[in-house]
């Protein structure tokens, strides 16, 4: 800060900045250019990882109280507590030791029915997990701030899923950061399929945590409340079934070609803690591949 | 020549690294549609009793920080953060001296000035706010103003931020 002399502080009194409102006419110029280059050309990248990266620190501040409380929870708690828990973990993990066993029978059968076919063999995936960092302020926009970044092999379009199924995908990996776009945000589409009949279409962001719109389904398709959807694969950014959502409430309107379709996610996209990053190459199905029954013509990711 | 010298910077660069703490620390349910810009309004005090050292430059700087912290576009709060200085700069003298009731009213059209600027460009980019939501946090900072005003003060009493 520059020094100031004792007589220029009883100028001040009376005229701090006499060029204010030009200092503010040329701030506000620098900031609208600014935010066209980052938004129309992305060109200020470099200078985002560069703040991004000093600013880190803030989040882990920030995360403190809720990390303590964690913790403090976490180890004051009481040993019957700690002993009910184990149990109910361990019962838990039996249970999950079954179902995988039929999954690895499947996952084999699924292998050698698809070398039949002699379409691309599903590769195992591997995961990254990454921890929550902060929720965008914005309420319209679902955007989420990850504890992993381009060091940990975090990268832009990598699928985001949680325990229950998909979330999103990253739209910005910084080095030490990244943010992700959540499958309900109004920006957001998802290509997807109800599982019991096929049948392709989009999910949509509404910007209610709850809600995913399915438009251009006919109103004569088949689709039922209760129905599960899972990702398609088509536009190669996801791999192909996972959980989405389910149907949630089917209205026919005579009057449209369309019926108006809502579903919900299973992901609680509200109170995601930890996030998993798959990594891998997603097996978007071939073009050949034989069209499931009552597909209807899928559109590609906008 | 130099005889006054500021002092207390660390308290004001504190003070905004407090500030960007307690704006990513979510309220409680509902409330949390409240959640009042912390650093606006620590930028609003000090731009109202040091308008000599906390202008609008640096507060364009502070917005550009939040800017990256909460992965918006570069430069939305720097505007919005810039205008909000001029406003609370070209006024200080007046507000300085308001009583409480005046002063938090006037500390709630500023803020509402910002929110609106910055949904204003969330807008222009794809975002346009649904409701009329994006206002609360201003509503929530009008009612936190007093205390943060007090805890300030003393604040730079204490450490005789000049």
């Amino acid at each position: 800060m520059a020094a100031l002399k004792p007589s220029r502080r009883i100028h001040d009194l009376f005229t701090v900045n006499p060029h204010a409102t030009l200092q503010l006419g040329l701030w506000v110029a620098l900031s609208i250019a600014m935010m066209t280059v980052d938004h129309r050309y992305h060109a200020l990248d470099g200078a985002r990882d560069v703040l991004a990266t000093a600013i880190y620190p803030v989040h882990y501040l920030a995360r403190l109280p809720s990390d303590l409380q964690n913790w403090l929870s976490e180890n004051l708690a009481g040993r019957a507590a700690l002993l009910q828990e184990n149990t109910r973990l361990r019962e838990k993990q039996v249970f999950l030791n079954v179902q995988l066993q039929k999954l690895t029978t499947l996952e084999a059968e699924n292998r050698r029915l698809r070398s039949l076919l002699e379409s691309a063999v599903n590769t195992p995936e591997r995961v990254l997990i990454a921890e929550l960092l902060t929720v965008d302020f914005d309420p319209y926009r679902h955007h989420i701030l990850l504890n992993r970044g381009r060091q940990h092999g975090v990268y832009v379009g990598q699928p985001a899923l949680d325990q229950q199924g998909v979330i999103g995908q990253i739209i910005r990996a910084d080095p030490f950061t990244a943010t992700a776009i959540l499958i309900t945000d109004p920006n957001h589409a998802l290509p997807i399929q109800i599982n019991r009949t096929g049948a392709r279409t989009l999910a949509l962001g509404t910007g209610h945590f709850q809600e995913l719109e399915l438009p251009h389904i006919p109103n004569n398709e088949d689709v039922k409340v209760g129905d599960v959807l899972v990702t398609s694969g088509m536009g190669g950014r996801f791999p192909r079934g996972y959980p989405v959502g389910t149907v949630t409430k089917v209205e026919f309107d005579p009057g449209s070609p369309f019926a108006h379709i809502v579903a919900k996610p299973v992901a609680q996209l509200d109170r995601i803690r930890e996030v998993l990053l798959l990594e891998n190459v997603p097996d978007a199905p071939a073009p050949d591949a034989p069209a499931l029954p009552g597909g209807v013509a899928a559109p590609k990711r906008p | 020549m130099n005889t006054v010298r500021p002092t207390g910077g660390w308290v004001i660069a504190a003070s905004f690294l407090l500030a960007f703490v307690a704006a990513s620390i979510p309220l409680p349910g509902e409330l949390d549609r409240f959640r009042p810009d912390w650093v606006a309004m620590v930028l609003i005090y000090w731009c109202m009793v040091l308008p000599y050292r906390i202008g609008i430059g640096t507060s364009w700087l502070v917005g550009l920080v939040v800017d990256v912290g909460r992965g918006a576009l570069l430069g939305q709060h720097a505007l919005a953060f810039a205008a909000l200085a001029y406003l609370t700069v070209q006024t200080h003298r007046r507000i300085r001296v308001f009583s409480p009731w005046r002063q938090t009213f006037s500390v709630l059209v500023f803020l509402l000035i910002k929110q609106f600027l910055v949904f204003w460009i969330s807008g222009v980019i794809g975002y346009p706010p649904r409701d009329g939501w994006y206002l609360a946090p201003a509503v929530g900072g009008m009612i936190a103003w007093p205390l943060l005003f007090v805890i300030l003060r003393d604040v730079r009493r204490h450490f005789q931020v000049t």
